[in-house]
């Protein structure tokens, strides 16, 4: 086991690595100098000056050196500047969006694990019956509608016509802040957050728990005259949920997508939000560090998840 | 004689056994989602690809007496801001969003099949090498990756393409190089090997033929993935750009609290086309995949 996690460690550190290059890479190739971004546009410097600039922001040295320079910088936590917001830097930016994105998501995964893995067991226990239809069609829906297009219905229904949730962002504004005030906010773009989720889940558990009701122990256990209650609980559930759990793990890169959109449609104040704008925006830097802090994030999931179904399931560990 | 006659008997050809195309089809055929699907597909692609037969105005058509209106006889869906007809730009719309799907598909098929076989004939550091790329192009969240990419390319037809198809053959490689290192060692490719075949005959002879399931499989699946990303990134501003209609632009407008709350069938016409296209082409999609899987006759 603790090679297992020292390999993984390892090459998660490995691909951390590779993503810093590849987001350093891809943001060199994006039209435009970075000189401008330092520049007064009305002002314009001399060629002279321009190349002494360069010089002085370290942007004449070769490509390598320059990453080796960024990521140095990176490491002690400096990210850099926002071009867009003069003066403030990158990484407080990044930081203070954390936590609302981390709150809507872990509230959407809950949300989406209860009603998939409960969903998943009922339409396998009674397969091909009217609810194991219905439910098999709802999560289709699911998982074509896009989380932008629900997250509209949502508003509109939940909150225009029916008026009961708000129209978005985190707080009531201007009011002092209180738990049940963010609960009342938080319910709607979690549960849309969890739709395409709880769908993906409700299909892999059926399919899971359908393959393990057809197991020889199932069948011992239920000739043993276990009643079959506990034949599903306790023999069959366990197993099958083995590999929900690397599908949870797996897909938390599906979540961030789809937390980025509903944030963006309910003025969320999450990285997603922050993402888009500075996307739109062009800030090339804030771009880089939200891509690097997400994308780090991702990888430390993975890991985890990779652990946990290690220590589940010792089979894994072998190989 | 009697020796004879037994053995013309024995001579007649015994039924000739269903080939696999046959067995798919079959199975296909008994598969009611996917047939549904089909139905509900057909319509569409026909309404898309002939409207400008039979609809009376353009998607770009302003008609100034008309803003803002319901729907009604002479506008069936109704019109936007400007008095540009609804259902025109949804048809103009969904001609824009199947075929940046299609072609990224296309795109991203041909990248997928040369990298996956790239790297299963490629000897063992090509392998893994490439296949270390693929796992980091999937660890990034996908949509993550669409914004940083598309922030680089721009917005319009082509960057539109260009980054949904640099986003999704990662899969596909995968999925083909598993099936080449198991046909690699299959007796009669290295039969032909021995005989001295090039590799362009041991790809395209031998390796294409074998993933076509795959590929075919991927494809639909993927079609859906791509209309779901187009209309994503042209919904938050950064694919297809307006006037120019895509089903994620004219979703966009319901940003607008007056058209969210008043103009409702401005935004809930694209939504209804997208949900049912992207559904119609996931129940084929699966119809296909049982379709090419042998297993789901022991069912």
């Amino acid at each position: 086991m603790t090679t297992f996690i020292a390999r993984r460690l390892a090459i998660g550190l490995v691909m951390l690595l590779a993503l810093s290059v590849l987001v350093f890479v891809l943001l060199r190739l994006a039209p435009g100098d970075p000189i401008d971004a330092y520049i007064n546009p009305s002002a314009p410097l001399s060629a002279e000056a321009l190349a002494a600039l360069r010089a002085r922001l370290g942007l004449d040295a070769p490509l390598p050196v320059q990453y080796l320079g960024w990521l140095r910088a990176a490491l002690t936590g400096d990210l850099g500047f926002s071009t867009q917001r003069a003066g403030v830097p990158v990484l407080p930016l990044v930081l203070e969006r954390i936590g609302p994105t981390i709150l809507l998501m872990a509230a959407g995964l809950a949300i989406a694990i209860v009603a998939g893995i409960s969903a998943g067991i009922l339409s396998a226990v009674r397969r091909n019956s009217a609810a194991d239809v219905g439910l098999s069609v709802l999560a289709f829906t699911g998982i074509s509608s896009p989380a932008f297009l629900t997250a509209l219905l949502g508003l509109y229904f939940f909150s225009v016509r029916l008026g009961w949730a708000p129209s978005g962002s985190m707080t009531t504004p201007g009011a002092a802040f209180s738990v049940p005030d963010l609960l009342h906010h938080l319910v709607l773009p979690a549960v849309i957050l969890s739709i395409g989720h709880a769908a993906l889940i409700m299909r892999y558990m059926r399919a899971s728990l359908l393959e393990v009701l057809n197991q020889d122990y199932v069948r011992t256990a239920r000739a043993k005259g276990v009643r079959e209650f506990w034949v599903i609980v306790k023999h069959a559930v366990r197993n099958a949920l083995l590999p929900v759990i690397t599908l949870i793990g797996s897909t938390i890169g599906v979540a961030v997508g789809g937390a980025i959109f509903i944030e963006s449609v309910f003025n969320w104040p999450g990285m997603g939000l922050l993402l888009v704008s500075a996307v739109s925006d062009r800030d090339y830097p804030v771009i880089m560090g939200a891509t690097l802090v997400i994308g780090a994030a991702v990888i430390v999931v993975n890991l985890l998840t990779d652990i946990t179904y290690a220590a589940v399931d010792p089979r894994i560990r072998v190989s | 004689m009697t020796a004879a006659s037994t053995s013309t008997e024995i001579a007649t050809p015994p039924a000739r056994a269903r080939g696999p195309w046959v067995r798919a089809w079959s199975r296909f055929r008994a598969n009611g989602a996917a047939l549904t699907g089909l139905a509900i597909l057909i319509p569409i692609l026909v309404a898309v690809a002939t409207y400008p037969l039979w609809w009376t105005f353009g998607p770009n058509d302003i008609d100034l007496k008309a803003m803002n209106q319901g729907p009604g006889p002479s506008h069936w869906f109704g019109t936007d801001g400007v008095g540009r007809d609804i259902l025109a730009r949804l048809l103009q719309g969904g001609r824009i969003s199947l075929t940046v799907a299609f072609v990224s598909v296309v795109v991203s098929i041909v990248i997928g099949f040369l990298v996956g076989a790239i790297a299963s004939f490629g000897g063992k550091v090509v392998d893994n090498g490439i296949m270390r790329l693929v796992d980091l192009a999937m660890t990034l969240p996908p949509v993550i990756f669409l914004l940083v990419l598309a922030s680089i390319a721009g917005t319009g037809i082509v960057p539109t393409i260009v980054v949904i198809s640099l986003l999704s053959w990662p899969v596909l490689s995968r999925m083909v190089r598993a099936r080449l290192l198991e046909l690699r060692e299959r007796d009669f490719v290295v039969a032909s090997r021995g005989m001295g075949a090039s590799m362009w005959h041991l790809l395209f002879r031998h390796g294409l033929p074998n993933c076509i399931d795959i590929i075919v499989v991927y494809a639909t699946l993927q079609i859906a993935n791509a209309i779901l990303l187009e209309a994503g990134l042209s919904f938050l501003g950064l694919g297809i750009a307006p006037p120019q209609a895509s089903w994620g632009n004219m979703l966009n407008a319901a940003r607008s609290t007056v058209v969210m709350e008043q103009y409702i069938w401005q935004w809930m016409f694209p939504g209804g086309a997208l949900v049912l296209t992207v559904l119609a082409i996931n129940f084929l999609g699966d119809g296909l995949r049982d379709a090419f899987d042998p297993r789901s006759d022991l069912n």
